[in-house]
């Protein structure tokens, strides 16, 4: 009734314990590696964080940052109990790790999985931060002299040229922000007044953009003022202009620069970390029918998981329903079921449950007794 | 009379022997070291070639690939050389090489220095090559429909907002060229004819200059157009504006930083070549005392080790008479008979032991 039964000679025991051990010491290259870009990519979401409305995000790369270091202790531990298991004498001391620590792979392989989810799943949260993020900034580009923004100019102007983009959605949200400060402005002359009249909040708007805006690879000197206006420049056509400044909006560059850091790493990972998880399984099982043996060289079989899945998912999730149960029952019955367990410890059927833990001991008798 | 003379105690051979192993291994990484520097430089100067006009710097950079790839053959030889002289018997296989690896080795570390002491000297060249590149790439800034010339507007763009500089010298370099192409410029206009007719060669010179000029750390919008017009805008002085553009010129900062680039490589070929001459010195002492254990017989016993047998004067005069009897050989051939043949044989070969 096991699942995922396979047998084991001698010689597939030897294979399985060094291929083992050298996927071991790959996957710790992979936690290693996970560590690393997590904290690449905290650096990097750091270095934005003006242009972000809030800090969701750093979720993904403390997931990965976490699970990178764990998976380095866990398969370090798997690397040192494949190079004992080949020798019976010195198996046993690994043991009774053997049940706890495959939980603990467990978690913190499901964790992997979890950060690579998240990575995925974040991106709409991701979006909305950087839409009311950088919208605040081209509010506050004019603020050179406030102290606690006289960097925004800096920062937009920086981020447009690396990114190659300009503006939130696109080059137009510049006409409807005043980037140009009042300080600048010749409150004399007509048509400054005449703009500031022209709407209601009384802001300078005009059509032009910065000069961070402009294209490099334009073939003529950029054109930022008025872009509308295709009078107002030789040869110039607005709606078929298109290498004069960047046409990409930033919220878009910079979604997909780490969306595209995001998924680059989760998949590879991930299955690297199965991969050992299931052989090191493979290989405790196998190991275990052998101690106690004479004959060490002897075929085993070696099984993921004793029962088929559904038993296994019910009789862990069956300790986790009943502690939540058992708190809501009344003393005399908590009292009365403590006893009969008790009782049914004698039974020997119920010794080859100590090997799970001591806590599904208790609660799995209960249910033997119902079904009796 | 032996040049720098040492007694060495089997024990200490030995330490040398391993000492000397490990030091060639730290050598090898060093080679590597130097040939990935030569490496990154031979691309940093590629990026820019479109900046420097004509000058050739690839001999030294290459000089500098190739040294970096020689040390690392040279050491790893080296090393194998040292592990094999702790026992008497092995030294025994290299013996009749280990004196010309010692010459080539020398040799080697003298084009080391060379390299190294070359890269210092680039700066003259540099200087003048940067001018005369930087001035045509500018020139040729507006001529985005040339076929060879259209990316030199992306160039200069790129090289004005990566390097924060502007203009060649300063910003003002830009008012004397015209870097508005004709194809933008609207002839029918009365001020651009004006601006045609004001100078003799009939380009359209302004006070401004390309957007890449602009200073990311200025608190106001750039203002590139009519720069020296203070009544132009609002609030603007001309003489005193400093953050508005780039004040350094590209010339002096592309001289700054390949300057930098070529003393820092020129520094470490100068450290891995005293490196490379310790390691060198305690190779021939090891094989002074090796031979000299030989001729006593007695391999546990003490020896001594030098860097020259005799004194300079001397070892130069008797290879130089080596040299002149080499020459002779072939004339005594013919003269002489076959027993003053030998008797010259003779006394060359003994004259070779002594240099030995």
């Amino acid at each position: 009734m096991v699942w995922a039964k396979m047998k084991f000679p001698f010689e597939k025991r030897v294979k399985l314990a060094q291929g083992l051990w050298l996927l071991s010491w790959l996957a710790i290259v992979g936690g290693a590696l996970n560590f690393c870009f997590g904290c690449f990519l905290k650096t990097e979401i750091r270095r934005r964080t003006e242009v972000m409305d809030n800090s969701n995000i750093h979720i993904v790369p403390n997931t990965l940052i976490v699970s990178g270091l764990a998976a380095i202790g866990i398969n370090y531990f798997a690397g040192q109990i494949c190079q004992d298991a080949l020798d019976v004498g010195r198996f046993p001391r690994w043991k009774t790790f053997l049940k706890p620590y495959c939980c603990c792979a467990i978690i913190f392989t499901s964790l992997t999985l979890i950060g690579v989810i998240l990575s995925f799943t974040m991106r709409s949260s991701l979006e909305g931060s950087l839409q009311v993020g950088l919208r605040n900034a081209l509010r506050f580009y004019k603020d050179t002299d406030t102290p606690g923004r006289c960097f925004q100019k800096q920062t937009i102007d920086h981020l447009q040229m690396e990114f190659r983009c300009c503006g939130n959605n696109d080059y137009r949200d510049w006409f409807e922000v005043q980037w140009i400060s009042n300080r600048y402005l010749d409150f004399s002359s007509k048509e400054v007044k005449d703009r500031i009249k022209s709407n209601v909040d009384g802001r300078y708007l005009l059509d032009g953009v910065p000069f961070s805006c402009c294209n490099p690879s334009s073939a003529r000197p950029c054109i930022q003022y008025k872009l509308t206006n295709n009078s107002a420049h030789y040869n110039y056509e607005h709606q078929t202009e298109e290498l004069n400044i960047f046409v990409r909006g930033c919220r878009e560059a910079l979604l997909s620069y780490y969306t595209a850091l995001m998924n680059s790493i989760g998949a590879g990972v991930l299955l690297l970390f199965l991969v050992v998880l299931a052989s090191l399984r493979y290989l405790q099982t196998s190991m275990e029918a052998v101690i106690g043996q004479e004959n060490t060289e002897i075929e085993t079989e070696g099984y993921l998981l004793e029962k088929n899945v559904s038993e296994t998912i019910v009789e862990y999730l069956n300790p986790v329903m009943k502690l939540l149960l058992l708190n809501q029952v009344q003393d005399g019955l908590v009292k009365k079921s403590v006893r009969m367990s008790i009782n049914y410890r004698q039974l020997p059927q119920v010794k080859d449950h100590f090997k799970i833990s001591s806590c599904c001991v208790f609660l799995i008798c209960d249910n033997e007794k119902q079904t009796a | 009379m032996a040049v720098l003379r040492v007694k060495f105690t089997k024990g200490q051979r030995d330490k040398l022997a391993q000492m000397l192993w490990l030091l060639n291994w730290v050598s090898v990484m060093t080679g590597i070291i130097l040939f990935s520097l030569g490496l990154f430089v031979k691309v940093e100067f590629s990026k820019k070639e479109e900046l420097m006009a004509d000058r050739d710097f690839q001999p030294v950079l290459n000089l500098l690939i190739a040294v970096g790839l020689i040390a690392c053959i040279i050491n790893l030889l080296g090393g194998k050389i040292c592990y094999d002289c702790v026992d008497t018997n092995k030294f025994l296989r290299w013996k009749l090489l280990i004196l010309p690896y010692i010459i080539c080795s020398f040799f080697f570390t003298g084009c080391m220095l060379v390299g190294a002491l070359m890269c210092y000297s680039m700066q003259e060249e540099l200087q003048e090559s940067l001018a005369e590149g930087l001035r045509d790439v500018m020139r040729y800034y507006k001529d985005t429909d040339s076929p060879g010339r259209c990316f030199l507007k992306h160039t200069m763009d790129l090289l004005q907002i990566q390097f924060q500089c502007c203009g060649n010298r300063d910003h003002r370099d830009w008012f004397h060229i015209q870097w508005i192409s004709n194809r933008y410029l609207d002839m029918s206009k009365r001020e651009v004819v004006d601006r045609l007719h004001s100078n003799v060669e009939g380009k359209y010179l302004l006070d401004s200059v390309p957007f890449s000029c602009c200073n990311t750390n200025s608190p106001r919008p750039c203002i590139q157009y009519q720069i020296t017009n203070n009544s132009a805008h609002f609030n603007y002085d001309y003489l005193t504006e400093d953050l508005n553009l780039w004040k350094r010129g590209c010339h002096q900062a592309l001289v700054e930083y390949y300057t930098k680039l070529m003393h820092s490589t020129g520094s470490t070929g100068l450290l891995i070549w005293l490196f490379e001459l310790s390691i060198l010195t305690g190779v021939r002492y090891l094989q002074t005392a090796m031979e000299n254990v030989l001729r006593q017989g007695d391999p546990e016993s003490e020896s001594d080790g030098w860097l020259l047998e005799n004194s300079l004067v001397e070892t130069a005069r008797n290879n130089f008479n080596i040299l002149k009897n080499l020459g002779k050989i072939n004339q005594i051939d013919t003269i002489l008979p076959a027993g003053q043949l030998t008797m010259v044989n003779g006394r060359i070969q003994q004259s070779c032991i002594t240099v030995l």
